[in-house]
């Protein structure tokens, strides 16, 4: 382990602020003099080693395909990262007026054009800075509508396979969570879904496809269920790279979605963020998107708050404009026929190595799948789990898959493996799997110790979490 | 352009080998008749040189040249080095640290982040980011809410109000009370929190430098300090200058029970307002509430140290609807850059804090000897508002400042100003000469 602070020795910074040749204005020193303050001392070239060092020690998807499913870890175009440095994007101060910023707020403007004819909803907000942050803008909308019509709705749906933001964006809001379940087939239960939808129903969350890497097969059905009870139909897009250009959520009985442009449209990921989570709406729901707003009036671009059912402001400022930026680039470079080939391709590589694994891997739910596909260790000799299998898997150089999620599938491994992985990489990582099961049963040890080849073996998490040091002393 | 790398012969291999004989038969699960030929109404695909000269086109109708402008977003120089390194593929093409064994890289800087900003805050605990300064402040709201199980909650009029419309927007939605606590000056009037204070009060929340610049000090004659201990309040310390950290006194010095707020001032750009660097700092005893990913020190198989994320009982991945929070993705890339930048500054990070105080200060008299009067003598770090002149002051004519009119109406004859070490005092004086000449003035 290396860290900064270990480098430090007095008198080896030399970062040179500028002299300041005017009156000294000195601060009464009861408000100045951080005592707790202890910052390394080191120099600029040891900075560079230790943090390009460090960045070896990390995986990434320049280096190889990134299976984590529901993740899609596509490749991310350098052109992006290009445009979204240049100065008159960075250097543009948010408080700006609207007159020089026309730039920036144009791009605003056509990216919500292009993701309403994306999803085929009419109005789109780019505020959310991540897809758990539209869900909870999603949630909040549902909120509004109900409080506007006057009815006391408290309940929303959400199936057993949903990712863990959606039940968590629904505590957020106040509503109360009741879990549908899904079929052995990888579906929603239609006859338990019967059974829940009333009175109180505010709406549904579901996730299409689904994080089986299945779609629904009744979603026509259950839209049509939570309309005729007066109840909203809630999509979360973390899976629209399987649809991207093909069909729109719209069309599919959604009233609210939302994107993960970090996902879909191949932002970076960042090690953990930033990320976007655009929402978008049928018509009855525009007017109680959050604000800022973009308009266009008269060729002119503008940020307008004057919307009387709003649910208000959800961020700092507008978004995460250089996230957004690059989702820009990214369907200006593609357009409709590249948007299309990207979940074409997506499929097809899913199920092509579902193909080459389905014989050699457990696969619990036998439909042909989507983006994505789930197979699990079942028949593999006592004692090696999913667990075992994912770490092994980083010793061959790949990247482990999203491992015991979704929770409906016991020690599940969910494979995306994105449209930008060519035929051969994908029999390569086949390959490795299949070899990872051989050695299970004939030298189980060198799976079970797994990894070795990594810059540090299996790390303790249950001793991280036993004795937690979240700090450096 | 596209990204995929299929040639035909590659497709009817894979096709042959999943057993259909065309791409549209894996899309039988979905209604077919809501399967598109091609969507309408997106502009055809472009080159990349293409693309590249149409942003560079609208990037060029930014005309940042706005000076003075803080509130909220704050223009610093970010050393070579920062944007260096959070420019290798390594950190930014790398997903959230679920497997440590091949992350430690993230891991082990964003862990340096977490301390860092403990060490800024005086806190004991940082998450690994939130989005913003606004979300964050909700967050932290919340968390002191689900910790006192009290649920309303007192904010200063001093606090910036775009974040006071966040949390109010969050609090609505999980049925939290909120109410102001009025100025005084321009600072918080602390002796009003008596009156506000009932039964269901957890939590004060307040920010210094405030959102007109000003060093909130709660004073002994406001009977604050005895009161926030016999009811059990949390302050919740809201910083938007994350630099001021290192000049100021710490939170913790000040009575903090919870920082948070937005460090966009290390090392990242002002961005039209995003990406931005939210944070939250705490008590040790919120650090199994805290939302968000924590990374913690653990050892591996070897025995050696190494990083991984922790105490994930309290995530949404875990705990669904009883997580602390339904954040997944953060900050990532920015809290790398914000622990390269401090890093980089390391101990020189007060005299820097120290020069924006220089800067701002000079052109705050400059401005007073131009014209400008004082509301008041309330100490500030690097932001600060005047009343503007007899004849009023155009901001926008001018091209700097901010006019806080719209969220202040009593404050609608002001401007709020900022100065950073990006500011000379060659530019100061040439604004000087531009406001004596009149030019700016309505």
């Amino acid at each position: 382990m290396e860290i900064i602070f270990n480098k430090s020795k007095k008198g080896k910074n030399s970062y040179a602020v500028p002299q300041w040749k005017g009156k000294d204005y000195q601060l009464d020193g009861r408000y100045t003099g951080n005592t707790s303050l202890l910052l390394p001392d080191v120099g600029e070239s040891e900075l560079v080693r230790h943090y390009v060092n460090l960045s070896k020690k990390n995986f990434c998807v320049d280096e190889n395909m990134y299976p984590l499913g529901s993740c899609t870890m596509k490749y991310n175009p350098k052109i992006n990262e290009k445009l979204a440095s240049d100065p008159g994007f960075t250097s543009l101060h948010p408080h700006c007026d609207c007159e020089s910023s026309q730039g920036a707020l144009k791009i605003i403007y056509e990216l919500e054009e292009y993701l309403k004819k994306i999803t085929g909803m009419k109005g789109v907000t780019l505020l959310p800075a991540a897809g758990s942050h539209g869900e909870l803008t999603g949630v909040m909308l549902i909120k509004k509508h109900f409080e506007k019509t006057g009815e006391n709705r408290d309940t929303i749906i959400i199936p057993d396979s949903a990712h863990g933001t959606n039940p968590a964006s629904v505590a957020m809001c106040g509503f109360k969570l009741k879990e549908v379940k899904s079929t052995p087939e990888g579906d929603v239960d239609i006859k338990s879904l019967e059974g829940m939808i009333d009175k109180n129903t505010a709406g549904m969350m579901l996730t299409s496809p689904g994080t089986t890497g299945l779609f629904d097969r009744n979603i026509k059905k259950i839209a049509k269920m939570l309309h005729d009870n007066g109840s909203l139909f809630y999509g979360d897009g973390a899976n629209l790279n399987a649809t991207l250009g093909k069909a729109r959520f719209a069309d599919m009985g959604f009233d609210i979605m939302h994107m993960n442009l970090h996902k879909t449209f191949s932002t970076p990921h960042g090690g953990g963020g930033p990320g976007a989570g655009p929402v978008a709406v049928v018509e009855s729901m525009v007017k109680y998107l959050p604000v800022p707003r973009v308009v266009k009036k008269g060729g002119q671009y503008s940020f307008e708050t004057d919307f009387p059912d709003t649910i208000g402001r959800i961020h700092s400022f507008a978004g995460n404009f250089l996230i957004y930026l690059r989702a820009y680039v990214y369907i200006r470079l593609l357009g409709a026929s590249g948007l299309k080939d990207v979940s074409e391709t997506a499929v097809l590589n899913a199920n092509y190595l579902l193909a080459l694994l389905k014989d050699e891997y457990n696969w619990p739910i036998k439909r042909r799948c989507m983006h994505e596909f789930i197979i699990n260790d079942k028949g593999f000799p006592s004692g090696i789990t999913t667990d075992h299998i994912s770490k092994r898997i980083l010793d061959y150089g790949f990247h482990a898959p999203t491992v015991f999620f979704p929770l409906i599938v016991e020690h599940s491994m969910m494979i995306e493996p994105t449209e930008t992985e060519n035929r051969e990489t994908l029999e390569k990582f086949a390959d490795v799997m299949i070899t990872i099961k051989k050695e299970a049963f004939e030298t189980p040890a060198i799976v079970l110790d797994a990894p070795h080849n990594t810059p540090i073996r299996r790390a303790d998490v249950v001793q991280a979490a036993r004795t937690p040091v979240l700090k450096w002393e | 352009m596209k990204y995929t790398l299929l040639n035909n012969d590659d497709k009817a291999l894979m096709l042959k080998k999943i057993g259909v004989s065309k791409i549209d038969d894996l899309f039988a699960d979905l209604p077919q008749d809501i399967l598109l030929d091609k969507l309408d109404g997106l502009p055809e695909p472009v080159s990349e040189m293409e693309i590249h000269d149409i942003l560079k086109s609208e990037s060029c109708k930014n005309c940042s040249s706005r000076m003075f402008l803080g509130a909220g977003a704050y223009n610093h120089y970010i050393p070579a080095v920062v944007d260096d390194i959070a420019s290798r593929s390594e950190f930014y093409t790398a997903y959230t640290p679920y497997q440590p064994e091949v992350s430690q890289g993230t891991l082990t800087a964003v862990f340096e982040f977490q301390t860092y900003m403990c060490r800024l805050t005086g806190m004991d605990v940082t998450n690994a980011s939130m989005y913003d300064g606004a979300t964050s402040l909700a967050e932290a709201v919340m968390m002191s809410a689900r910790s006192s199980r009290k649920d309303k909650v007192l904010v200063s009029r001093a606090v910036n109000p775009i974040y006071r419309e966040v949390l109010s927007t969050y609090a609505w939605a999980a049925g939290l009370k909120v109410a102001e606590i009025p100025l005084k000056g321009l600072t918080t009037d602390f002796s009003a929190v008596k009156k506000l204070c009932d039964d269901e009060t957890g939590a004060v929340v307040i920010q210094s430098p405030n959102f007109f610049g000003c060093i909130e000090e709660p004073d002994a004659e406001s009977g604050f300090t005895a009161l926030k201990e016999e009811k059990k309040l949390d302050l919740i310390y809201t910083v938007t200058e994350a630099l001021s950290l290192g000049f100021l006194k710490s939170p913790a010095e000040r009575g903090a029970d919870i920082v948070c707020g937005e460090a966009q001032s290390f090392g990242s750009p002002v961005s039209f307002g995003g990406p931005m660097l939210g944070f939250i700092s705490a008590k040790e005893r919120f650090t199994r509430k805290i939302p968000g990913r924590l990374i913690g020190l653990t050892v591996d198989s070897d025995g050696n140290k190494v990083f991984a994320l922790t105490l994930q009982a309290r995530e949404q991945h875990i705990r669904r609807e009883k997580a602390t929070s339904n954040i997944c993705s953060n900050e990532g890339i920015l809290a790398v850059k914000a622990a390269v930048y401090l890093g980089a500054a390391g101990p020189q990070l007060g005299k820097l804090g120290k020069l924006n105080h220089n800067t701002a200060s000079y052109l705050r008299e400059s401005l007073l000897s131009a014209g400008f009067s004082s509301i008041s003598d309330e100490p500030f770090f690097n932001e600060f508002m005047l009343r503007n002149g007899k004849s009023g002051f155009d901001s926008a004519a001018a091209g700097a400042g901010f006019d806080p009119g719209k969220y202040y109406p009593e404050f609608r004859d002001c401007t709020l100003f900022c100065a950073t070490e990006t500011d000379t005092m060659q530019s100061i004086d040439n604004f000087i000469e531009k406001i004596k000449s009149g030019s700016v003035w309505k």
